[in-house]
């Protein structure tokens, strides 16, 4: 059987087989989405947070290190405009990612793209910025494999959530666990598959510093949004700085 | 805080954390980008990874902590070794999380 080219680069091939492999891409994040949905619905029940409640913000919010921020917040009293407040600046970062997507979704429609955005998490927007590029030359990716990437986590995140609170009653420390480390070495492989020339790695690397050294400054929240707009600068400024020496 | 207030907070959190996902991708796809913009947003994955993973490994408790004891960023250079070896995704996470359990249980860190 062969492939009718024409029409896959004309229209993204629909059905079964972007179901299948958008499943299978983003199973890594549905390994990393596993213990850290865990212990955050363990924790929140030991926040004194109602079942319906924690599952509503996985369901509603979906943003693991808000999730676990505003825990916390709720469990010391903190006023509800303090806690929406301070998700919007943790989250704010979102802004950044959901613009260096838009260049690969000129053909999607609005509708396509609210239900999209909905699902855009850190993991996720690494998944999809990779494919992306990948595939920036050949074939747009089927929509339908988009959407499998989206739902699939998504889906997970709330199942890991519901599996906490249910174990919360039995579980005292999640530490032993090394549940705590999930997110973190989720991160590591997310920002090594991102580590395509010198260039990225010495961004990151500056990047990184940057942000230890504002939040160590006391920009808390801030410290994450504040230096990813200084490092990306810093790399196209490295970038063209080196196209004009070569030219 | 009581459960409905709770509920109320969700809802709004829930309001602040989708308008940033949504707005630029509703803005920006009907528009043709700069090429200068173009290249900077290129650089926003790498970036905005490594501001939200370093500082994670590195400050504990508020302070930074490049001590031996300092469990978070001594896993992650196995870690990163198996990434980069393996460009694997799962056995990066399974690494990270066996070598924290495993010193935690060993040192009792």
């Amino acid at each position: 059987m062969t492939e009718p080219s024409a029409s896959s680069v004309a229209a993204p091939r629909a059905g079964g087989r972007g179901w299948f492999s958008g499943i299978v891409q983003v199973l890594p994040v549905v390994l990393g989405y596993l213990p850290v949905g865990f212990a955050f619905g363990v924790l929140a029940q030991k926040a004194g947070i109602a079942v319906a409640n924690t599952v509503l913000l996985s369901v509603l919010v979906y943003a693991g290190s808000a999730q676990l921020i505003a825990v916390g917040l709720i469990a010391a009293g903190v006023p509800p405009l303090s806690i929406v407040a301070t998700t919007f600046i943790v989250n704010l970062r979102h802004l950044l990612m959901s613009a260096a997507l838009t260049p690969f979704l000129r053909r999607w429609r609005k509708s396509e793209l609210a239900a999209f955005a909905f699902e855009l998490t850190d993991e996720t927007f690494a998944v999809h910025s990779t494919r992306f590029v990948a595939a920036e030359a050949g074939v747009e990716p089927p929509h339908s494999e988009s959407f499998a990437i989206n739902l699939t986590a998504q889906a997970s995140w709330v199942f890991a959530t519901l599996m906490g609170v249910i174990a919360g009653q039995l579980v005292t420390d999640v530490e032993p666990w090394a549940l705590d480390y999930a997110l973190p070495a989720m991160f590591i492989g997310l920002l090594v598959l991102q580590l395509r020339t010198w260039i990225h790695a010495l961004i990151a690397l500056v990047t990184g510093l940057l942000a230890i050294g504002l939040l160590q400054a006391g920009l808390q929240q801030w410290h994450v949004i504040v230096a990813t707009l200084i490092g990306a600068t810093a790399g196209v400024g490295v970038e063209q700085w080196i196209s004009r020496r070569s030219r | 805080m009581d459960q409905q207030t709770i509920a109320l907070t969700i809802v709004g959190m829930a309001a602040v954390t989708y308008l940033p996902r949504l707005l630029p991708m509703l803005l920006l796809t009907s528009r043709s980008l700069p090429p200068l913009v173009i290249a900077w947003l290129r650089y926003i994955p790498v970036a905005v990874l490594a501001a939200l993973l370093l500082p994670t490994l590195v400050v504990r408790d508020g302070v930074i902590d490049l001590s031996l004891r300092n469990l978070y960023l001594w896993a992650a250079v196995p870690a990163v070794l198996v990434a980069l070896k393996t460009r694997s995704f799962f056995a990066t996470v399974v690494t990270g999380m066996a070598i924290v359990a495993l010193a935690r249980y060993v040192f009792g860190l």
